[in-house]
């Protein structure tokens, strides 16, 4: 793909001689462009091929949006040459309840921000919370947090993979795959908390209930016996497939340094090789007790950025497994923390958390009420759409399906 | 090599579709209406209201403290006290809806409640023809008796029955307690007439019913308990 050619924008020099001044690429998307008339397909003319372009909007009801995403991309033949994405179509008010709710009553909010991965979106909040208000949480309860949301990374990675290769247009097959797998671990969590997704299982300063140990011991011997063959077997599938490779190295490529001013986080930013974790960074709870790598990419195209992905797993269960064996007893909830009635001291805090997406910060203002004065998330999915363009100019339309696929969105956390 | 890793796919998939014939560790669907899912313990869908003894009414649990209706999130429950003709607030709902269409089935109200009067069901098959009253649950479509409590959550049930009866002995201990105060406090006043408000006001703060007054003993506000 001869990404310099296309990646500019085709000159418009003939187009002025065109009857209506129209702008050269007309995105009908109110926020970010001026509308078109017709609202229909947009011609203008392109100088190098004589072609014609053709504005397509993807969504916001499709399922290579991911949710009720839409993207508006101008294409010259089958490349995109201009992209923008549109959010705002599941707007819930999440920032403004937050301010109306009491403490605890948004941790179950929490939960429906990123739902793949509610556990993580629980920490981040609750780890908030904790700093606002000065909470130190049980050491067992550190190590089952630690346990759960590792888990909750594992299962959103595996979607991520399956969701990946649906994009790609496997029809169906590592997709059911993948499921399979993330349906036997949410059977484990429906077990400890409850529910399936919206587990609302985090409270200040511990856990809702404690795990049994028979819980712990079904979870280890799940993630070594069918899980690490999910693994192998997932690899054996992909990792080496020509189809896989063809479609995925070399495109989207995401520079570091771009990625780094645009605030990109998570997998996504290390599979452009800048090594920046939270765990490791920030060390917040208790991750510098165990020994981790963080992958880290190279390229920082599509490929890695699934690799990422599959690696990520694996370090994943060795985490778990450690902090399985460390595991102390006690109390996993502190008597003298108490999660209803907090109100916390006036005071600013945020926290923030390493998700299975990237950094997932809560920004919360108390002024000694029981509600919090300001209320504020930083989700890893809105910021790293962010330069979904960069990633998809000069590639072809197919490819921008699977790069969105790789960015790892959900939109319950764009928007909030 | 070229198409090795193709190969190498076909043989995965067909591994996985041969197998799911002779594994049942490979099955992980169930032909759903004739075949259920098995609900954990602990699975939870909406709340219901629990009563002890035959009664559906009388036998709630519930007081209408309204602490529940105050933490919930959405809030999507509406309680109404019941009134005596006299208009004195009893310690009953008149009314007690839940809004399904609305609950997140969070569990806070279940965590909140002080009387374990409230607890979550696991009913997943709730299907209605209209989106709004038929999901506005009303009191008697929430209460269900405590022997239903222990079928699908025996483990809880149990731990809370234990707990509400330690809870009724010592109530009965403190009645006592202050039955025997309110005898002593009597006999005093019978014998030196001046002397029974400083005894009083001091059998008072530990018995839930003021001691000498002839008024009728005030209820116990859930903030004390
Ligand atoms: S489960 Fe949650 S949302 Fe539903 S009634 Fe109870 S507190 Fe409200
Ligand atoms: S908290 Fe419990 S006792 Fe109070 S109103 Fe709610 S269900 Fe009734």
């Amino acid at each position: 793909m001869n990404n310099a050619s296309t990646s500019s924008a085709p000159t418009t020099a003939n187009a002025t001689e065109a009857e209506a001044p129209v702008s050269p690429f007309p995105l009908h998307s109110s926020p970010f462009g001026p509308s078109s008339a017709s609202g229909a397909t947009v011609r203008a003319v392109n100088d190098e091929f004589h072609g014609d372009l053709l504005e397509i909007s993807l969504g916001p009801h499709h399922p290579s949006t991911h949710g009720v995403f839409r993207m508006n991309a101008a294409l010259d033949g089958e490349i995109v040459t201009k992209l923008k994405p549109v959010f705002g179509y599941l707007h819930r008010n999440h920032e403004k309840l937050g301010e109306t709710n009491s403490y605890l009553a948004n941790v179950p909010y929490t939960d429906r921000l990123d739902y793949l991965a509610s556990l993580t979106n629980n920490w981040a909040y609750v780890h908030a919370v904790e700093k606002l208000a000065g909470i130190t949480p049980t050491e067992r309860c550190e190590y089952l947090r630690v346990i759960l949301g590792e888990l909750g990374r594992i299962i959103n990675h595996v979607c991520l993979v399956g969701f990946l290769l649906n994009d790609l247009g496997t029809s169906f097959t590592p997709l059911l795959y993948s499921l399979r797998e993330r349906e036997r671990m949410l059977d484990l969590l429906e077990e400890l908390t409850g529910a399936r997704m919206m587990y609302n299982f985090f409270r200040f300063g511990g856990l809702r209930t404690d795990v049994s140990a028979d819980w712990l011991a079904r979870l280890k011997h799940y993630l070594e016996g069918l899980f690490a063959r999910y693994l192998d077997e997932q690899d054996a599938l992909l990792t080496g497939n020509e189809i896989l490779l063809a479609r995925t190295q070399g495109t989207g490529i995401l520079k570091p340094d771009l990625a780094i001013n645009a605030g990109f986080t998570g997998p996504g930013l290390r599979a452009s090789g800048v090594d920046y974790d939270i765990r490791k960074v920030d060390k917040y709870s208790i991750y510098d007790r165990f020994d981790f790598r963080v992958p880290l990419g190279e390229h920082g195209d599509t490929y890695d950025r699934f690799m990422m992905r599959m690696l990520e797993m694996r370090e994943s269960v060795k985490i778990i497994l450690q902090a399985m064996r460390d595991l102390p007893d006690g109390p996993v909830n502190d008597p003298k923390a108490k999660s209803r009635g907090l109100r916390p001291k006036a005071g600013e805090a945020y926290g923030r958390i390493e998700c299975p997406k990237g950094e997932l910060g809560f920004y919360l203002i108390s002024d000694g009420t029981p509600n919090p004065y300001r209320y504020r998330v930083r989700p890893p999915s809105f910021i790293n759409l962010t330069i979904l363009e960069d990633l998809c100019l000069g590639q072809t339309l197919a490819d921008t399906i699977i790069i969105l696929g790789s960015i790892d969105i959900v939109l319950g956390e764009v928007d909030r | 090599m070229l198409g090795l890793g193709i190969l190498k796919g076909f043989y995965i998939t067909a591994k996985n579709l041969v197998g799911s014939y002779f594994t049942t560790e490979r099955l992980t669907t169930l032909e759903y209406p004739e075949v259920r899912a098995k609900l954990p313990p602990a699975s939870r869908s909406f709340p219901f209201l629990v009563y002890d003894g035959d009664n559906p009414v009388d036998g709630l649990r519930c007081v209408a403290c309204r602490i529940c209706e105050k933490e919930c999130p959405p809030q999507c429950i509406y309680i109404v006290p019941e009134r005596d003709e006299k208009g004195k607030v009893m310690k009953k709902p008149r009314i007690f809806d839940i809004d399904y269409s609305v609950c997140m089935g969070c569990q806070i109200c279940v965590e909140a409640c002080p009387f374990d009067s409230i607890k979550m069901d696991n009913i997943y098959e709730i299907a209605v023809r209209n989106r709004y009253e038929p999901l506005l649950m009303h009191r008697e479509q929430l209460s269900k008796p405590n022997t239903y409590f222990h079928e699908i959550n025996p483990v809880d049930a149990i731990e809370v029955d234990t707990r509400l009866a330690e809870e009724k002995r010592k109530a009965e201990e403190r009645a006592k307690a202050a039955a025997a105060a309110k005898a002593v406090a009597a006999a005093k006043a019978a014998a030196a007439t001046p002397a029974a408000p400083a005894d009083a006001a001091q059998t008072a703060k530990s018995a839930p019913a003021p001691a000498p007054a002839p008024t009728p003993a005030k209820p116990t506000t859930p903030e004390t308990k």
